[in-house]
């Protein structure tokens, strides 16, 4: 007969898997990284003149300038950051074919049909005293503004949220509504 | 009357543990699933702001990371207390990105590397200055891809 084995104990077990518990608490992180994501423009070649660039009418460009105080003048009247969505959206959307807002080219778009899509071009420049906090609120506002508008176009057209559109019919609310913000290089004016 | 019969006078039985490693390893697991590990430590005191119109970062392993902030305490005697960059573990200048994101491409699969996004994890009161020679030097490297890392804006109405 053979002789019987001892049992390993397994009382040590918990304190082993609460040492390894206690390592991965510590050297893991759970936050979920997020935040506002954007494209920067590539970099223009080199042999580039600035005539070489098309003029762009002055109704067709939504001016946001941010100064080292973080202060806003929008279209040239100072405005705070909380109203800078609807005037963002009013600039886009142009309900009303305004004379003072841009311009709209009459194009022809899967699901819509003939609608016209707005010249519209918004602009941002900021200082280099600007602090980051305002210059990404100001960013998410526009961001926010035409992500508002696509949303509208899709309940209104679809009666769904545009999330839940297929490929094809964001892709259409994409080309009326696209996102246009351009960024000129900073300013150093004033400040520090 | 046995229903009745003078408490204390047995002794409980001691709780059996053995079933304390399963509920352990349980919670390890957990951890280990829905964490994931620090990979640099922070030189930078950061403190990204608000916003509301976010996108999540999907594949963790295609992000690089630049930090922009105020140096900690205990580096403040040598760096200064102006916001600074910090790649990987030091500290460094706005002409060492393009190195970074060259070796950071470096490190991926060839077919990864034009989905590689590029986080910005900013200090709110870090002045705009230093973000805009961070992202000239992101053109120049075709970086184009960023991420400005901002919180969850709390709905306040």
């Amino acid at each position: 007969m053979a002789k019987k084995i001892p049992e390993i104990p397994a009382a040590s077990l918990a304190d082993i898997a609460f040492m390894l518990l206690i390592f991965f608490l510590v050297t893991t992180t759970m936050d979920v990284d997020s935040g506002l994501e954007r494209r920067l423009p590539p970099m223009p070649p080199e042999d580039q003149n600035d005539q070489d660039t098309p003029p762009i009418k002055e109704r067709n460009v939504f001016v946001v300038l941010v100064n080292a105080n973080d202060q806003l003048l929008v279209e040239g009247e100072p405005l705070e950051v909380d109203q800078l969505r609807d005037k963002a959206k009013e600039f886009m959307a142009n309900p009303n074919d305004s004379e003072t807002l841009p311009e709209k080219n009459y194009k022809e778009v899967p699901y819509f049909g003939n609608i016209g899509i707005s010249k519209g071009v918004i602009s941002l420049q900021n200082d280099r005293g600007t602090s980051y906090g305002t210059y990404l609120a100001v960013q998410n506002e526009l961001v926010g503004a035409i992500n508002d508008l696509r949303e509208e176009l899709a309940e209104q057209k679809f009666g769904k949220t545009y999330d839940k559109l297929e490929g094809d019919q964001q892709d259409a609310i994409k080309e009326i509504y696209p996102s246009k913000i351009s960024e000129a290089e900073p300013k150093k004016v004033g400040g520090k | 009357m046995s229903k009745f019969r003078k408490e204390g006078s047995k002794d409980l039985p001691p709780i059996s543990t053995a079933s304390l490693p399963d509920i352990v390893f349980m919670l390890l697991f957990f951890f280990m699933v829905s964490t994931t590990m620090r990979e640099v430590t922070l030189k930078v005191q950061i403190h990204v702001p608000e916003a509301t119109e976010l996108s999540k970062l999907e594949k963790k392993s295609l992000v690089s990371y630049i930090y922009v902030g105020e140096p900690q305490k205990q580096f403040q005697k040598v760096f200064g207390s102006e916001p600074r960059i910090q790649l990987n573990d030091q500290f460094s200048q706005p002409e060492d990105i393009l190195d970074f994101i060259t070796a950071e491409r470096e490190a991926r699969d060839e077919a990864e590397v034009p989905m590689m996004i590029t986080s910005l994890k900013v200090d709110e009161f870090a002045k705009m200055g230093i973000v805009s020679d961070i992202k000239q030097e992101l053109r120049k490297a075709s970086a184009l891809h960023i991420n400005y890392s901002s919180r969850k804006k709390s709905v306040a109405e």
